[in-house]
């Protein structure tokens, strides 16, 4: 007697469909979006100056945005071939180089140099992940962990072999300062923001409206019921490790402009892409891109807040505090 | 859990050998390595330490991630504090290395228990452990990188003396005394090794590795018992830290929190076996030697290797190859595929 409305009443809720919009996780995004602003007050008090705190704003902002590609890529292999990638960061150094001498070598132009690179970076992770991860697939984490952490040290140290340690840069013709909100970034930097959402815009749709997305998926939420269905998971491992790389690859054709180019300037991106992956929740591909935005704001506002220190070092206490307090990420859902 | 317990405890998770017999492995290997340095030129004695060091550190890492299963990608961390400490206390105290070791194995255990009662509270498990270890390496970096205090990126160089002194671990470039210290951390380590995973605490540890859930329900506090493991890594790790510091006079935060550092601990280890008492011994063993022969190599290169003179990242090369060799091919490792082998006959 007690029960009999309750079924009913469960049985009317349950079928209406919730907008996707509904299904977010507000409070979080709430508390986040209030700690980043407490943050920008912060910095403002220590710094005294709103145009210092506008510029680390947009530059957070922006740089933001590659990180959150880089980390697309990363928690995308991690969501569904279940591997910790510590070769993703020497992939993007690969791409580094690449489009150093697509520019520097051949006269390309910097952002052109991505119709050869995007490719070339999509089929290196195809073969890397047939020839030499297949093997350790369902094999303990430790496992695929360590070879990935192989395969980034002879990435990283053929690098340094065949093209020394010597720093190489990369410029954009006609880059200059560009004013918005009162801040001013350099073309490169916007063209990288915008290149970046643009790619992880394709990439979401690519997931979520074509069938090699829908089965992308369906491996990611069972693989043995995905390929009981019907899908051939070894192929969409395969297919995933590759837009994974391909994913690092733009991402360091975005940045070529940005950073100075050496065998090391990969593992700086990988941990990068570590912290923007726990805070976006692993595997969670629209929480990657959100939690790059928070890393590039964190590393910009923490240069003021701690003077003097490096401004990774508020991304690590970030990263730390992620971990312990809510290691499924700041944007995932709770209890997966 | 009274004392009748332990005798069952001990016995039912009895490695392959009995641990008299790796005690007599041990000391025959101490007696046999002595004489080593008058066999040895200078150049080959240098091989020699590098390989004790590269063993040392790996025994560290070995006991907290192969015994403990609690996978480190930080041990840098350890390292570094071991150095840090005896640099600071020598250059700006005018402390000896002896007793700075002995503050750095004190710090660092310190340090491991802050990580693991933070990590091991949260229920850090896998990937997300092995992450924390390494942000918490990354963080001693950065602050060391910035900090007045320990000198900034600069680093410390240990003074030179007039003399060769014991009090200050220091003596000519191609003293065997480097060799005996070295030797000594290495046996010591091993008999950590050995003493612990034969002690009860040890035991409890392997359990809490194996099933964590069943050993909770059995009893065992798990976290302690982890979190202990930690702490006797991490103190093995940062007497090499010293002993890197005394025998190169140089130490900077990229080479005592690099994760380079870290990497050197694991790859004997993995190499060797996991998980076993021996197996980081044979991986520094193959590990070691690598370096100078790929540096022989590329000063005098074969002719289709020309354009790579003098250039540095092959031994790294070679050491990433053959970790992805081994784990595909051989995943227990040297060791534990040799006594695979033997115990199936």
């Amino acid at each position: 007697m007690t029960s009999q409305p309750m079924v009913a009443d469960q049985e009317t809720r349950t079928p209406t469909p919730s907008a996707w919009w509904a299904r977010l996780p507000w409070l979080r995004i709430g508390i986040v979006l209030a700690a980043v602003v407490a943050a920008i007050v912060l910095a403002y008090l220590r710094s005294g100056s709103t145009v210092v705190v506008t510029q680390a704003v947009v530059t957070g902002i922006l740089i933001g945005g590659v990180y959150g590609l880089v980390a697309m890529g990363l928690t995308l292999i991690f969501g569904v071939l279940d591997i910790v990638n510590f070769a993703h960061g020497s992939f993007l150094a690969i791409a580094l180089f690449l489009s150093y001498y697509l520019v520097a070598g051949m006269g390309m132009h910097p952002y052109l140099a991505l119709l050869i690179v995007l490719p070339a970076m999509f089929l290196l992770g195809a073969l890397v992940q047939r020839f030499v991860l297949a093997g350790a697939m369902g094999k303990p984490l430790e496992n695929q962990l360590l070879i990935t952490l192989g395969i980034s040290l002879v990435i990283e140290n053929s690098l340094l072999l065949f093209f020394g340690a010597n720093p190489r840069s990369v410029s954009l013709p006609g880059d200059q300062g560009v004013a918005i909100l009162g801040a001013v970034a350099e073309l490169s930097r916007i063209l990288a923001f915008v290149g970046a959402l643009v790619l992880a815009g394709l990439l979401f749709l690519l997931l979520r409206r074509t069938s090699l997305g829908t089965a992308i998926r369906a491996v990611a939420a069972n693989d043995a019921g995905a390929q009981m269905v019907g899908i051939d998971t070894r192929w969409i491992y395969m297919l995933t490790f590759a837009i994974g790389t391909a994913c690092a690859g733009a991402a360091g054709v975005l940045v070529a402009p940005l950073v100075t180019i050496e065998p090391v300037t990969g593992a700086l991106f990988n941990i990068i892409a570590f912290v923007v992956v726990v805070l976006g929740g692993m595997g969670n591909v629209v929480g990657a891109l959100l939690g790059g935005l928070v890393v590039g704001l964190a590393e910009q506002l923490g240069a003021l807040l701690l003077p003097g220190q490096s401004p990774l070092l508020v991304v690590f206490i970030v990263f730390v505090l992620v971990l312990l307090l809510r290691p499924q990420g700041l944007f995932g859902r709770s209890g997966s | 859990m009274t004392t009748t317990t332990q005798p069952a405890a001990a016995t039912k998770a009895l490695p392959k050998l009995p641990w008299s017999r790796h005690l007599l492995v041990t000391a025959v290997l101490a007696v046999v390595l002595i004489p080593l340095p008058m066999l040895l030129d200078p150049a080959a004695e240098a091989v020699a330490i590098r390989v004790l060091l590269f063993a040392i550190m790996s025994i560290s890492w070995n006991i907290m991630s192969g015994f403990g299963g609690l996978f480190s990608f930080g041990h840098a961390a350890f390292f570094g504090i071991g150095a840090y400490s005896t640099a600071w206390l020598q250059v700006e105290k005018g402390v000896s290395p002896w007793i700075g070791m002995a503050v750095g194995v004190v710090i660092a255990a310190l340090f491991a228990l802050v990580m693991g009662v933070l990590a091991l509270r949260y229920k850090l498990k896998g990937a997300y452990f092995a992450l924390v270890t390494l942000a918490f390496a990354e963080m001693l970096r950065l602050w060391a990188t910035n900090s007045d205090l320990v000198n900034r990126a600069v680093g410390y160089h240990v003074p030179l003396r007039p003399e060769e002194s014991w009090w200050w671990m220091q003596f000519a470039p191609d003293s065997a005394n480097y060799f005996f210290i070295a030797l000594g951390l290495m046996i010591l380590g091993l008999l950590v090794s050995i003493l612990f995973l034969r002690s009860r605490a040890g035991q409890f540890a392997l359990a809490a590795r194996d099933d964590d859930e069943a050993s909770a329900a059995l009893g065992i506090p798990v976290v302690r018992y982890k979190v202990l493991t930690m702490m006797v890594s991490a103190a093995l790790m940062a007497t090499a830290g010293t002993l890197y510091l005394q025998y190169y006079l140089f130490i900077d935060p990229d080479l005592a929190f690099g994760s380079a550092m870290s990497i050197q601990a694991i790859l004997p280890a993995v190499i060797g076996g996991v998980a076993t008492i021996w197996g980081p011994v044979i991986g520094a063993v193959v590990l070691g030697p690598l370096t100078d022969i790929t540096a022989t190599l590329l000063r005098n290169p074969p002719p289709f290797l020309d354009f790579l003179a003098g250039r540095g990242g092959l031994d790294v090369v070679v050491y990433g190859i053959l970790l992805v060799i081994i784990i595909l091919v051989l995943p227990k490792g040297i060791y534990g595929a040799l006594r695979d082998r033997w115990s199936r006959r």
